[in-house]
């Protein structure tokens, strides 16, 4: 027991070392996969989105609830709002061309999965080849507190002798109680 | 013993799940649009900007549409692949210049050999959007009526054609 709890914190250092490290590997892969779109247009990109952010704040913020709510496919932890991948920029650009020629929120997300699936959306539709998705965390909590019921219910029923006396589980515990 | 053997059981489960997951490459999704019509586009080609090429030209042919840039590193590898087959291949392959400089796409051709019956050029990538394009390179195989029957993500590979798009093909045109 006392040599995994010396070993506790350097483990989790362990742990938090790898983790940034996948971090930065993710976040150089994307910049490298974004950047390939437009080798050297990215600020050129941003200033021209924050153009197109002024010219009509209406369209803009619709566009946006509705970016947040797609992945992109390129750097699939993102969001097509938040990605600065070159078709990412391309497909906010998309959406505004559609939200502008009067398309409801709706239509362009059906633009969307038309041309990449259901996987573009961060919330995926209720159908049967997604119930699991949807239903299977409530079914495994049902089954969980059945199966706690249950036990508790036996144990209930057990009489006292079943049970141990209490036992002290550390040293500090037992001086506290030798103390007393 | 007995106690061990519902976590035991429980672990195994969630193992081979895991296991299983690691088998599939999230990079992959599955394209919407297998067995649908072809989006139609007409753009201009790569080599005379006077020149268009549409979806409609190609009906009647089985044919290869294949996705690629200058720009694209893994296209790098299968530029070799696609010059080899266009030796022996029976189909029309159509190149889809996806977001590219006019004249670095050309250069990429004269260095590597060109094995496009013909290239269009899609500088704004909006028919990259329509025919759900996320990675360059990929490929589609499209028949005779203009319906896409498969589409290949990242590059080519000498087994992915031997295996899958030539047989293909063969079906396709018989």
């Amino acid at each position: 027991m006392p040599q995994i709890t010396m070993n506790a914190p350097s483990l989790i250092r362990r742990l938090q070392a790898r983790a940034l490290h996948g971090l930065a590997v993710a976040l150089l892969a994307c910049s490298v996969y974004g950047g390939a779109g437009l080798p050297t247009g990215l600020p050129q990109a941003q200033a021209k989105e924050a153009e197109l952010l002024a010219a009509n704040p209406e369209i803009e913020a619709r566009m946006l609830a509705i970016t947040a709510e797609l992945r992109c496919l390129v750097c699939q932890n993102q969001t097509v709002a938040d990605s600065h991948s070159g078709l990412a920029g391309d497909l906010r650009q998309q959406v505004r061309e559609l939200l502008a020629k009067g398309k409801s929120d709706d239509e362009v997300r059906d633009y969307m999965t038309q041309r990449y699936g259901d996987f573009i959306l961060y919330k995926p539709p209720v159908r049967a080849s997604t119930w699991l998705l949807w239903f299977g965390p409530g079914i495994l909590a049902v089954i969980g507190l059945m199966v706690l019921v249950h036990i508790l219910r036996s144990r209930a029923r057990m009489s006292p002798e079943a049970f141990d006396p209490d036992q002290p589980d550390d040293a500090d515990a037992q001086d506290a109680l030798n103390r007393r | 013993m007995k106690r061990f053997i519902l976590p035991l059981g429980i672990f195994v489960v969630i193992a081979v799940f895991l296991g299983l997951g690691l088998r599939h490459d999230p990079r992959e999704v599955p394209s919407p649009l297998i067995d649908k019509a072809a989006p139609d586009f007409a753009l201009v080609t790569l080599a005379d900007p006077g020149k268009t090429l549409s979806r409609k030209d190609m009906l009647g042919k089985v044919w290869l549409l294949n996705v690629w840039a200058s720009w694209c590193v893994a296209c790098r590898q299968e530029h070799p692949i696609l010059v080899d087959w266009a030796s022996r291949k029976q189909v029309p392959l159509i190149g889809l210049n996806y977001k590219d400089e006019r004249a670095d796409g050309l250069k990429w051709l004269a260095e590597g050999g060109n094995p496009y019956d013909e290239s269009v050029f899609d500088f704004e990538g909006r028919v990259g959007i329509d025919y759900g394009v996320y990675g360059v390179p990929e490929t589609f195989v499209i028949d005779k009526q203009g319906v896409i029957r498969y589409k290949q993500i990242g590059p080519i590979t000498p087994q992915a054609l031997r295996d899958t798009i030539e047989p293909l093909i063969q079906k396709l045109n018989s």
